[in-house]
C-alpha cells in the first residue's frame, strides 16, 4: 500500500487524477487486512485492493465536492451504497477523483478546481466526466476506480485512456449516495485495466438496494466466474447509419480492424438500424438538463455548501450562492433544464424529448431480436486536446454521439480499448440487451485474449517507473 | 346578497410512524433538527422511499370521501425556492393523482347536502421556520427545523359547491370526523395536523385565496369578511382583484398577501426516483372491508333512532362521543334519552374542563344505569344533573350517590299533600290570582313545595296534587 | 420558437442564477443556438408514442413504516454555514406567512 500511495503522489505532479488522497485512511486499513490475513479471517473478495472513487459519490471520511466550489468542504454525514459494499469487500479508498462539475462534461475541463491531463499525453483530456477516475487507473495509481456514466461519462475516459469502463444496465447499481444529476440516466460505473478486474468489481457494487426505489431486484449473476466459458457464435450488429456522423478516420481505421477481431472469432457482423439514434443529442440534452435543474436546486447554502455573504434578501442569497458557486457549464445545463420545463415550452421540449426517447429505446429492442450485441466505437474522435472543445458547447456534445443513445435506452455497455493510434487509445464499445453484463463481459474478454489489449502502460508510467 | 362561491384546500397530517419517503420517526414537540436524515434534508445522493401505510391510509380516505381511485398513478415533482423546501422541489402529484371525483355530506339546516370532492393525493411536508429579530435590529433572521420535512401530507380539493361560511365549517367538521373515525390523522387544526386554504368569490366572479387560517373558527370569521369586503368592492369600482390573501386574526380582516411570487411556474414533471403506483384492486377492497362506520352512516343510524339531526351530527362527528353512545345503545338504553342526556349535562361538564369523554370516569353503563334510575322516578331530573355531575367526577353509580346523599325522591303521598296544603295556606294572594286565571304560578307553588323538600318531591305527583288544591274552593 | 433576452432573464430568475451583462449576453446567444439545434426532434412523428416515463417495468416499490435511523443532530448540522441552538441559521427577512 505505502508504494502504492507513492507512485500515485509521484504521479500526481503530472496527472492531478485526485481531489483528495487519504494516505492515513488507507494504511490504516492496509493495516487491519495484514491482521486479518495473518489472523486466517476473509478479507473480501477486493482485500486491500486500492481503489479511487469520483468525487461526486459520498464519503463520510473524505470531502465530496463534485468537482464545484458550491461544496468545496461538503463532507457527507454517510456514505453511499457502493462505498459501504467496497469497504465490506475490504477494498481500501485511497482518493476521491476530478470530475467535471456535476458530471457534466465530457473532458474534466470543468472542474471548478483544476484539469486532469490524459496519461498517454499530458496535452490532451482524459475524457469525462470521469476523467480523474480513469487516468488514475490507466496511469496504475489506483488499481480499480469507480465512476459516474450519465451520457457515457464511464466509456468515453476509458476509451480515451485506454482501459476498461462498464456502465451497467439503469438500476443495476444503487444510485443512493451518487450525487444526481439526471435521475432516470445516472448509473455508477467500473474502471480497470482488465476485464477479470472489472468484472469482479462490477459483481461487488451491483445488487438490490430498498434505499434506491428505482434499484433492479434481479439477482446479481457471478460475473467474474465463467468468464472464458464459450459463447457460441454472437451475431454482433453495427449500427452504420448512426456512424454516418462525426466519425474521423483513425477511430474508424481502428473500429473495422476490431470488427475483424470478432469475426475472427467466429462471430457473425451484421448491419442494424437504429434510425433515430441519431436524435440522442438533442433528446438526451433537453431530458438531463431538466432532471438537472431540479437535482441542483438544492444546492441554495441554506443547510450545506457554500453560502454568499452579505446578502439579506432571500432571493439574492440565492442568486448570488448559485453565482458564485456554480460554473458555466452547470448554469448552461440548468438553464436549458429550467428552459425545457417551463410553461409554454414544456410539451414541446421536455414532453417530445422523452416521446423521442422511447423512440430510441423501441430501437435497441427492435435490432436486439436480430442481434445479440452492439458494437459501435466509443467516441467519433481521438482524444482532443485540452482546450479544443471548451469553448464550443454543442462541439462538446456532440462527442458523446455514440455513448448517449445507450444511456437513453437505459443499457449496459462497455467500453474496451482496440487500438493505438499515433499513440492514443482508441475504444469501442459493446452494448447489450438489459441485464445482459454477463454476456457482454464475456464477448470483452474474448476480445482482450484475442488482442492483447489490457494492462496498459502509458509512456508516463514507463518513465517513472525506471 | 351575493351568492358565495366556495373551495376548500385541505392538507391534512397522516399518523404514520415514519415520514413519507424516509424511515425518520413521525413526533411532535422534539428537539429541533433530530428527527432528520439525508433523505429528509434534501443532502445531495439522497433517494425517496414511498412509505406503504401512508398509501394504504390514503386508500382509506379515498374510499370514505367516496373517490375513483386511479389504476396508475405517478409522483411529480413541484420545483420553486424556500428555505423550507430542502430539496428545492416538492415531491408531490401533478395530472395523476391516487384518487378524484368523490363526495361528502354535511347536515345544514335545510337538510343534508353533497360538496364534491376534485382530487386526494398524496405529498411531503415541509420544514418549520421561525422568524427572529436580532439584537441590532438592522437585519431579522430565520430558524429551521427539519423535523417535519417529510411527514406524510394528503391534500384534499374540494369543489367550489360550497355556499356559506358556516357550510365551510361544517364541510372541515365532516371531514375531520371522518379522518378521526379512521384514525388516520388527528385532524387537529390548532396543532397544524389539518390546515386550510379557502378560495371564494361571489356570483361567480373572479376567485381570492386566503391562506393562513388557523382554525375552524379563523375559517369561518375570514369568510364572513371577505364576503362583506367583495361586495363592497363591487358595489363601488366592480372588480374584485384576483389575488392571494391572508387572515389577520387580531384585527378581523383579510389583508393581500405582501408580494410573494409572481404566478409560479412549478416546472412539474415525473418524478425519476420513485416508480409508478399501479393499486392492486385487492388491496383496495382488503381495507374496504376494515373501514370502521363512517360519520355519514352513524348519523343516518342516530336519526333513524329518532334524533334530531343536529342532534345525531354531533355525536356522528365526535368518534369517541359516538362509540359512547353506541356503547349504551348496546346495553339496550334508548337512544334518544342517551342523547339528552350526553349532548346537555354531560357535554357541559366535558367542555368546561376542556375534556373528552374517554378522559371521565363516567362509563357507558354507568349512564344507562343512571337512565334506569330516572326511569323508576326514584329522582327527578332536577336531581339528576346533581347525580351525573357527581358520576362524572368520582365514577361512583348513580344508585350509590343517590344512596350516600339520601337524593331519593319523596313520592309519600301524604306528605306531599301536607306541604302543598302548607304552602297553600301561606301564599293567599297567589292563590287566589291563579285561581283567576293566572296558572302559570303553579310553578309558584312547585317551588315553594320544593324547598320545603329539599328538591326531592316527586314532580309529577307534586303537579297533580297542587292543581288538585287550587281548583278546589 | 422566438428566443429573447427577457425570456432568458426569466428563465435565470426561475432558477435562481445570476449572471453579469456579459455573462448573460453570451448565455442568450449559446441557449438560441442549442435550443435551434434541438428543436430537430420536432421532426419526428411522435403521435402515438408515449413518453418515457422509466426505463423500468418497476411499480409499487414501498417500504415499511417502520421508524428507523436519524442522523445525531451535530451529523446534520455539521455543514451548515450557520446555525443556533440547534436549528439551521439563515439571514434574511423573510415574510411572515408561515
Amino acid at each position: 500500500m505505502q508504494a502504492t500511495l507513492e507512485w500515485a503522489q509521484k504521479l500526481e505532479g503530472k496527472l492531478r487524477s485526485f481531489l483528495a488522497l487519504d494516505p492515513e485512511g488507507a494504511l490504516a486499513k492496509a493495516f487491519m487486512l495484514e491482521e486479518k490475513l495473518k489472523k486466517g479471517e476473509e478479507v473480501g473478495p477486493l482485500g486491500g485492493i486500492p481503489v479511487a472513487v469520483k468525487d461526486n459519490i459520498c464519503t463520510r471520511r473524505m470531502t465530496t465536492t463534485c468537482g464545484s466550489r458550491i461544496l468545496e468542504n461538503f463532507l457527507p454525514p454517510y456514505d453511499a451504497t457502493v462505498i459501504e459494499k467496497l469497504e465490506r469487500a475490504g477494498a481500501i479508498i485511497i482518493g476521491k477523483t476530478n470530475c467535471d462539475e456535476f458530471a457534466m462534461g465530457s473532458s474534466t475541463e470543468n472542474s471548478a478546481f483544476f484539469k486532469t491531463r490524459n496519461p498517454w499525453d499530458l496535452e490532451r483530456v482524459p475524457g469525462g466526466s470521469s476523467g480523474g477516475s480513469a487516468s488514475s487507473v490507466a496511469a496504475y495509481q489506483a488499481y480499480l476506480a469507480l465512476g459516474s456514466d450519465t451520457g457515457g461519462s464511464v466509456r468515453q475516459p476509458a476509451s480515451f485512456c485506454g482501459i476498461f469502463g462498464m456502465k451497467p444496465t439503469y438500476g443495476r447499481v444503487s444510485r443512493y449516495g451518487l450525487v444526481a444529476f439526471a435521475s432516470s440516466l445516472d448509473q455508477i460505473g467500473t474502471f480497470a485495466r482488465n476485464v477479470p478486474d472489472l468484472a469482479l468489481l462490477t459483481e461487488v457494487i451491483s445488487g438490490h438496494d430498498p434505499r434506491d426505489s428505482t434499484s433492479l431486484p434481479e439477482p446479481v449473476p457471478s460475473y467474474s466466474k465463467d468468464l472464458d466459458s464459450p459463447v457460441g457464435n454472437l451475431r454482433i450488429g453495427v449500427p452504420r447509419d448512426l456512424l454516418q456522423e462525426g466519425l474521423t478516420p483513425e477511430v474508424k481505421e481502428a473500429f473495422e480492424e476490431a470488427l475483424k477481431i470478432f469475426e475472427g472469432a467466429g462471430f457473425a457482423i451484421e448491419e442494424v438500424s437504429l434510425p433515430h439514434a441519431s436524435y440522442g443529442i438533442p433528446t438526451y440534452y433537453l431530458i438531463a438538463p431538466a432532471e438537472a435543474s431540479a437535482n441542483l436546486a438544492r444546492y441554495d447554502g441554506i443547510r450545506f455548501g457554500l453560502r454568499a455573504k452579505g446578502e439579506e434578501n432571500l432571493v439574492s442569497l440565492y442568486k448570488k450562492t448559485r453565482g458564485e458557486g456554480f460554473g458555466a457549464e452547470v448554469k448552461r445545463r440548468i438553464m436549458l433544464g429550467t428552459f425545457a420545463l417551463s410553461l409554454g415550452y414544456r410539451d414541446a421540449f421536455y414532453v417530445k424529448a422523452q416521446k423521442v426517447r422511447t423512440l430510441i429505446s423501441q430501437d435497441f429492442q427492435e435490432a436486439f431480436r436480430k442481434v445479440d450485441l452492439i458494437a459501435l466505437p466509443t467516441s467519433p474522435t481521438l482524444p482532443f486536446k485540452l482546450g479544443e472543445k471548451v469553448q464550443d458547447p454543442l462541439s462538446m456534445y456532440m462527442s458523446d454521439l455514440y455513448t448517449i443513445p445507450i444511456s437513453l435506452a437505459g443499457l449496459p455497455a462497455i467500453s474496451i480499448p482496440i487500438a493505438l493510434k499515433n499513440g492514443l487509445p482508441v475504444g469501442m464499445q459493446i452494448v447489450g440487451p438489459a441485464l445482459s453484463e454477463s454476456l457482454i463481459f464475456k464477448a470483452s474478454y474474448l476480445f482482450e485474449r484475442e488482442s492483447g489489449l489490457s494492462n496498459l502502460k502509458p509512456p508516463i508510467v514507463e518513465e517513472l517507473s525506471a | 346578497m351575493l351568492k358565495p362561491t366556495i373551495g376548500l384546500e385541505v392538507h391534512v397530517q397522516l399518523k404514520t410512524r415514519s415520514k413519507m419517503f424516509c424511515s425518520c420517526p413521525v413526533e411532535f414537540n422534539a428537539e429541533p433538527n433530530t428527527l432528520v436524515c439525508p433523505v429528509c434534508l434534501g443532502l445531495p445522493g439522497s433517494l425517496p422511499v414511498l412509505n406503504r401505510q401512508a398509501v394504504e391510509y390514503t386508500i382509506a380516505v379515498a374510499l370514505a370521501l367516496h373517490c375513483e381511485i386511479q389504476p396508475f398513478s405517478q409522483f411529480h415533482r413541484k420545483n420553486y425556492f424556500y428555505p423550507d423546501l430542502p430539496k428545492g422541489y416538492q415531491i408531490s402529484q401533478y395530472d395523476l393523482p391516487f384518487s378524484r371525483n368523490g363526495y361528502l355530506t354535511i347536515e345544514t339546516e335545510e337538510g343534508e347536502k353533497r360538496i364534491g370532492i376534485q382530487r386526494v393525493h398524496m405529498e411531503e411536508d415541509t420544514a418549520k421556520m421561525i422568524h427572529g429579530e436580532s439584537i441590532s435590529r438592522t437585519s431579522g433572521y430565520s430558524l429551521i427545523d427539519f423535523n417535519r420535512s417529510g411527514v406524510p401530507l394528503l391534500e384534499i380539493v374540494s369543489l367550489p359547491d360550497i355556499s356559506s361560511p358556516q357550510e365551510a365549517t361544517l364541510y372541515l367538521m365532516e371531514l375531520r370526523a371522518i379522518l378521526r373515525t379512521l384514525g388516520v390523522s388527528t385532524a387537529n387544526m390548532e396543532e397544524g395536523a389539518l390546515r386550510c386554504d379557502v378560495n371564494i368569490s361571489l356570483e361567480r366572479g373572479t376567485r381570492t385565496e386566503i391562506k393562513n387560517l388557523n382554525s375552524f373558527h379563523s375559517v369561518r370569521k375570514a369568510l364572513e369578511y371577505e364576503i362583506k369586503r367583495q361586495e363592497e368592492v363591487l358595489k363601488e369600482k366592480g372588480q374584485v382583484i384576483q389575488e392571494t390573501r391572508h387572515y389577520d386574526e387580531r384585527a378581523g380582516v383579510t389583508l393581500p398577501m405582501r408580494t410573494k411570487e409572481e404566478a409560479e411556474d412549478y416546472r412539474y414533471f415525473p418524478e425519476p426516483d420513485l416508480v409508478p403506483l399501479k393499486v392492486d384492486p385487492s388491496w383496495i377492497e382488503e381495507v374496504r372491508s376494515r373501514m370502521p362506520e363512517l360519520p355519514e352512516d352513524k348519523r343516518k343510524r342516530y336519526k333513524e333512532l329518532g334524533l334530531f339531526p343536529q342532534e345525531a351530527a354531533t355525536i356522528a362527528n365526535n368518534p369517541e362521543l359516538a362509540n359512547f353512545f353506541d356503547s349504551c345503545l348496546s346495553l339496550g338504553a334508548p337512544g334518544k334519552e342517551v342523547a339528552n342526556w350526553l349532548l346537555s349535562e354531560v357535554m357541559k361538564y366535558l367542555n368546561a374542563r376542556n375534556l373528552s369523554i374517554i378522559e371521565v370516569p363516567l362509563s357507558p353503563e354507568g349512564l344507562v344505569e343512571f337512565l334506569t334510575v330516572l326511569k323508576e322516578g326514584t329522582i327527578s331530573s332536577k336531581i339528576g344533573k346533581m347525580v351525573i355531575e357527581e358520576m362524572l367526577q368520582t365514577g361512583e353509580g348513580a344508585r350509590e350517590i343517590i344512596a350516600k346523599r339520601g337524593l331519593a325522591q319523596i313520592s309519600d303521598l301524604v306528605l306531599i299533600k301536607k306541604w302543598a296544603e302548607e304552602v297553600i295556606k301561606e301564599n293567599p294572594d297567589q292563590v287566589s290570582q291563579y285561581r283567576q286565571g293566572k296558572e302559570q304560578l303553579l310553578g309558584f307553588f312547585v317551588g315553594k313545595v320544593m324547598k320545603l323538600s329539599g328538591g326531592k318531591a316527586n314532580p309529577e305527583i307534586l303537579n297533580q296534587i297542587l292543581k288538585e288544591l287550587l281548583s278546589r274552593e | 420558437m422566438k428566443i429573447t433576452l427577457e425570456i432568458v432573464k426569466h428563465i435565470a430568475h426561475l432558477a435562481r442564477l445570476e449572471f453579469s451583462e456579459e455573462e448573460l449576453k453570451q448565455f442568450y446567444q449559446q441557449m438560441v443556438e442549442l435550443l435551434d439545434h434541438f428543436a430537430r426532434i420536432s421532426e419526428l412523428d411522435t403521435e402515438n408514442v408515449p413518453p418515457t416515463c422509466g426505463i423500468l417495468p418497476l411499480y409499487n416499490v414501498m417500504r415499511e413504516d417502520n421508524p428507523g435511523a436519524t442522523l445525531p443532530r451535530e451529523e446534520a448540522l455539521k455543514n451548515a454555514p450557520e446555525e443556533e441552538s440547534g436549528f439551521f441559521k439563515i439571514p434574511t427577512i423573510l415574510e411572515a406567512e408561515d
